[in-house]
């Protein structure tokens, strides 16, 4: 009670702007559940249900008449166990990573070995797993595989190039910022672009990479770029004195950097290097423009089948609410970290 | 031990150092002192290198300080440096600050350093602070951990940069301490400090340096008793008058 007058009705523009809002949500949240819910229509065996209840109710029939093919792409029905497996390992990888006490030399093992199992079960060919060629790769699947091997790959390069843009040598160090600045100037669209269209042309004649594999590459160099950024605001926040120290011990440039100054500096740029992932795993999206089947691709096919056309909203909503679910527990987590680190350092060190 | 000859050092225009000459024995505890800005700092990183100097020559232990990485490092992992700001590794352990260096560039084996590591955690007296973190410690702890720290690498010389500047009064008895013990088990050290008090036990020279010079250098008692110059009596009365 108290806190509501403190807070909501202090005085008389408070208290108007107060009961303004009120009656806004009231007015436009309300409508929203009872189409979202209580008018909702969750299983149909024909279209016609739902197009009965349009205007009225949600037609979540949609998501779980397609879900399989929003999850796995077109990749074979009876063996949708595979993507499914592969994004549970993916799971537990990212909560694994998530956890400090977990941040051990086996993580990097179980890494190599997941990412492995991973190749095994998408692809098959071999333990007797058929064959699925990675066309036939999509949906929430594939999404999630751009951006893990996409940031996987894109953040060791992005630590050489941040180490390269502060090198005293000045030819690496020119090749490096050239680098960052040339890819960070460039929308990641047109990278993607040139990626699918450009790139076959300077490879040698009988040689292809195929779209996925052209498109990760993009992915890649376009969020190292990005990530390199980050990771060098987190070296100049480490002091000099820490170096010099490492450098009095005897420690070598490498060494020194390795065992000194990369692990503060990586801890110091943790949440801005979420901040990177999160817009990074949402960028996946843009390649719908080369053909490839991801999330939102497969959520706008599913909505332009004949008997599905004119629930787009359901289906926006739905692709909406699984980005928002990955991203919002990436921003938590940063947040919490940021808190825990916070309180290292109010002990007088970062930790 | 440490020569320098003819030693010039410049901060693009300004010369920081002029025409050093200064030799340290096998041994021997030099204490250096002088105004802010005089090059005390600038002359012990050219002994381990933190800075290049441009001319003249540095020789440690018998090698030559050139632009050769290998002999840096060779002279690196002999002389111990500590710092007026400590400049522990905050993400690592007391015991693993210690660790460090021994395992990766001795290549000692790790239970070894360890074992190592926890004799020179009670020589500073803080073998209980082993699992901490350097940011959960006092100032005077931290301070004393660095001095373990860099002696963890055995080595041959030690040089300190102000080590107790940065300390509260009642801290920097517990350092002075350690340092002097240090002194009497006969390590070789080079010591920049205002403490007087400290120079008077245990220097056998003191070195007075002004505006990139070494202006006089002799025994503390002549240095104290009568000191040869009008720059390093006006010194003097500062810093002792209050
Ligand atoms: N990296 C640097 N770049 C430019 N000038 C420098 C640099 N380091 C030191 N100097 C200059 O060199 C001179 C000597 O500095 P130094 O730090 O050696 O003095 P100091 O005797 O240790 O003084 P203090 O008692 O304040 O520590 C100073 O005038 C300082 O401004
Ligand atoms: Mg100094």
């Amino acid at each position: 009670m108290r806190w509501l007058r403190a807070n909501l009705f202090s005085n008389w523009p408070n208290t108007i702007a107060t009961l303004v809002i009120v009656w806004l949500a009231w007015k436009l949240l309300v409508p929203f559940f009872d189409w979202a819910l209580v008018e909702a229509i969750w299983v149909a065996s024909d279209t016609q249900t739902c197009r009965a209840a349009k205007g009225t109710g949600a037609c979540w029939a949609l998501i779980h008449e397609k879900h399989r093919f929003m999850l796995f792409g077109t990749y074979p029905f009876e063996l949708q166990w595979r993507p499914l497996l592969v994004i549970l390992i993916l799971l537990a990888l990212y909560v694994t990573s998530a956890l400090r006490s977990c941040w051990r030399p086996w993580l990097a093992v179980a890494w190599m070995v997941g990412l492995a199992a991973i190749g095994i079960l998408m692809w098959g060919g071999v333990l007797g797993l058929r064959y699925v060629e990675n066309e036939r790769w999509g949906g929430l699947a594939l999404t999630l595989l751009l951006a893990t091997f996409g940031i996987a790959l894109a953040f060791p390069l992005a630590i050489l190039l941040a180490l390269g843009r502060r090198s005293e040598l000045p030819v690496l160090r020119a090749l490096c910022v050239l680098y960052i600045e040339l890819i960070r100037g460039v929308p990641l669209i047109s990278l993607l672009f040139m990626a699918s269209v450009m790139l076959p042309l300077f490879l040698p004649e009988g040689m292809s990479i195929d779209k996925l594999l052209r498109a990760q590459i993009a992915m890649t160099l376009f969020a190292a770029a990005y990530l390199a950024e980050v990771v060098r605001g987190g070296l100049q926040a480490v002091p000099r004195g820490q170096l010099e120290a490492a450098q009095a011990l005897g420690l070598p440039y490498w060494r020194t950097t390795w065992l000194v100054v990369l692990p503060q500096a990586l801890r110091i740029s943790i949440p801005p290097l979420v901040n990177t992932f999160i817009g990074f795993f949402k960028d996946t999206s843009l390649v719908l423009i080369i053909g490839l089947f991801d999330l939102l691709t497969t959520v706008k096919v599913s909505i332009g089948e004949p008997q599905w056309v004119g629930f787009g909203v359901e289906a926006y909503i739905f692709v909406s609410v699984v980005y928002f679910v990955f991203c919002y527990a990436m921003s938590r987590y940063s947040q919490n970290l940021e808190l825990e680190l916070a309180r290292g350092a109010a002990r007088g060190g970062v930790r | 031990m440490i020569e320098l000859t003819g030693v010039n050092k410049w901060f693009g225009e300004f010369q920081a150092l002029k025409n050093i000459d200064l030799s340290v024995a096998r041994g021997e505890k030099i204490v250096v002192c002088g105004p802010s800005g005089s090059g005390k700092s600038t002359m012990i990183r050219l002994i381990n290198r933190l800075e290049a100097h441009q001319s003249g020559r540095i020789v440690v232990d018998g090698i030559e300080l050139t632009d050769d990485l290998q002999a840096i490092e060779k002279i690196r992992a002999e002389v111990g440096m500590v710092f007026q700001s400590f400049n522990l590794f905050p993400h690592l352990t007391v015991l693993e600050n210690l660790t460090l260096a021994p395992v990766w560039v001795h290549h000692t084996p790790r239970q070894e350093a360890r074992e190592l590591a926890m004799q020179l955690l009670v020589r500073v007296r803080i073998p209980e602070q082993a699992a901490k973190y350097p940011g959960q410690l006092s100032g005077g702890q931290q301070q004393r951990v660095a001095i373990a720290r860099a002696l963890a690498m055995r080595p041959k010389v030690m040089l300190f940069d102000e080590p107790t500047s940065a300390l509260d009064p009642e801290m920097i008895k517990e350092v002075l301490e350690v340092m002097i013990e240090l002194a009497q088990e006969g390590m070789t050290m080079l010591v920049v400090t205002h403490e007087m008090g400290f120079a008077r036990t245990v220097a056998d020279r003191i070195v007075f340096m002004d505006q990139g010079e070494i202006v006089e250098s002799g025994t503390p008692r002549d240095f104290f008793a009568a000191p040869k110059t009008d720059r390093a009596r006006l010194f003097l009365s500062q810093i002792l008058g209050h």
